[in-house]
């Protein structure tokens, strides 16, 4: 069993495999149901849009196994938005691993949308997903639309409204930002990811 | 807004760094891998990378030295240069880039911007713009990498500004030429007035000589990032240098 990276469609997956090419974990890039049932890892970047990224999960057949799916499971940028019940983006209906609906970002003078650039993670609870980030510590985050702040959130980030960053619920795990963009605190994060235990 | 970012841009033609002075008589700056993590350590924010001799040559970007870049660097990567196909930016950000810039194709074709957001979304989808001044009013310029393929199109650059928003831009690089390469400062009354205009963050280029610089385009155009790439490259002027004078400014940088 490895660490499997979901190929949906168009998205910068091939930085998300150098980030676990130098944290030398190495992973598969595939669609195949079934390998990506055997993980012993998934994670789900983002692609394109909500309610498209949806449709490519159906077609592949791979909804039902991402619901099923018991180890760990890291959902990055809109992955993270996937993971929730649903999305404005497209009216899509979402994987329903987390409560709530996925807004939209408004633009406005003082914060322009997309949010596009580093912003502070504060940190809400303990998890070991954190282990050895600091709160205040930087990450790269673009995205247009905004996870809900509930009991799942255990880091939060600031930009125009306060809003999910890391989400966890049970085995289903989320990052808003891009960790393999964000420098060495995504690069822990993902390792942090990588040493849950399975 | 969140940080204030320092982009780092590596011009690059024939595989190596050059810089020139308004976008002609290039000289040799160095290796766009090493050079791109040497930011990396003083703390760019962003890097991108620009084929300058792509568009004016009719062919895109070396995937290659592309996914060399992108292998080792953990800060978010920017690619331009002949980006003219859905395919071709969809092979950019298979070989590692975070995000595609498109200058020239975009103006011969504007549904491109389009086609490439809903493809990629706009997050992916930087618009590059070559702007300059010509008898009071802004305009856009073409083919810049070469200066035998240069020419002014009939388009005025905040009308085009906004317009790439409309059609689902996700950034826009503002690149005044008339400053590219003086290095007395970014042209803050142009970035300015493009700025009032948009809700998509705007990025400022061309003009940085010191690190004062930084702070005097955040305060006077409210940009979201400045791009840099001569003082950069010969040590004119560090990253961290222009990260410190922007904090001082009253801005905040990341850390």
């Amino acid at each position: 069993m490895s660490t499997v990276v979901v190929k949906l469609g168009i998205g910068n997956t091939a930085s998300v495999m150098f980030a676990l090419e130098r944290l030398n974990a190495p992973a598969i890039l595939t669609d195949d149901p079934a390998r990506i049932a055997d993980a012993k890892r998934i994670i789900l970047p983002g692609v394109g849009a909500a309610a498209h990224a949806m449709d490519l999960i159906a077609q592949k057949g791979l909804r039902d196994i991402l619901c099923a799916f018991k180890r760990p499971l890291l959902g990055v940028c809109l992955g993270q938005q996937l993971l929730f019940d649903s999305s404005e983006e497209g009216d899509a209906e979402g994987l329903a691993l987390l409560p709530g609906r996925v807004k939209r970002l408004p633009a406005s003078k003082e914060a322009p949308a997309p949010h596009m650039g580093w912003s502070k993670l504060k940190i809400e609870q303990d998890n070991p997903l954190l282990e050895g980030v600091e709160d205040g510590a930087y990450a790269y985050f673009v995205h247009s639309y905004v996870c809900p702040m509930d009991s799942n959130t255990i880091a939060s980030a600031a930009y125009g409204q306060i809003f999910a960053a890391i989400v966890n619920r049970g085995n289903a795990y989320g990052c808003q930002f891009h960790p393999e963009r964000s420098s060495a605190v995504g690069a822990r994060i993902l390792a942090n990811f990588l040493s849950l235990p399975c | 807004m969140p940080a204030r970012r320092i982009i780092a841009c590596l011009d690059v033609k024939g595989g190596r760094v050059v810089k020139g002075v308004r976008f002609e008589g290039h000289t040799d700056a160095g290796d766009p891998a090493e050079l791109a993590l040497r930011y990396r350590d003083e703390g760019a924010d962003e890097i991108v990378i620009y084929d300058i001799a792509a568009s004016a040559e009719g062919r895109t970007i070396d995937y290659a030295w592309l996914a060399r870049v992108a292998r080792v660097l953990d800060v978010p990567l920017c690619v331009a240069g002949g980006i003219r196909t859905l395919d071709q930016a969809i092979a950019c950000l298979e070989h590692g880039a975070d995000k595609v810039s498109i200058n020239s194709p975009a103006l011969e074709r504007p549904e491109f911007i389009t086609e490439l957001a809903n493809v990629a979304g706009s997050q992916c989808v930087v618009l590059g713009v070559d702007s300059r001044s010509d008898n009071g009013a802004w305009s856009i310029y073409q083919y810049t990498g070469d200066v035998n393929t240069i020419r002014r199109t009939s388009r005025h650059t905040l009308d085009w500004v906004v317009e790439a928003q409309e059609r689902g831009a996700g950034e826009i690089v503002l690149n005044c030429m008339d400053k590219d390469g003086t290095r007395d400062g970014y042209d803050i009354a142009q970035l300015a007035a493009a700025r009032k205009l948009l809700s998509i963050p705007l990025i400022a280029s061309g003009g940085a000589g010191a690190a004062r610089h930084f702070p005097e385009v955040f305060a006077g155009a409210d940009v979201s990032g400045a791009l840099a790439a001569s003082i950069f490259h010969f040590n004119k002027v560090s990253i961290g240098e222009a990260k410190l004078a922007t904090h001082a400014g009253g801005f905040e940088v990341r850390t």
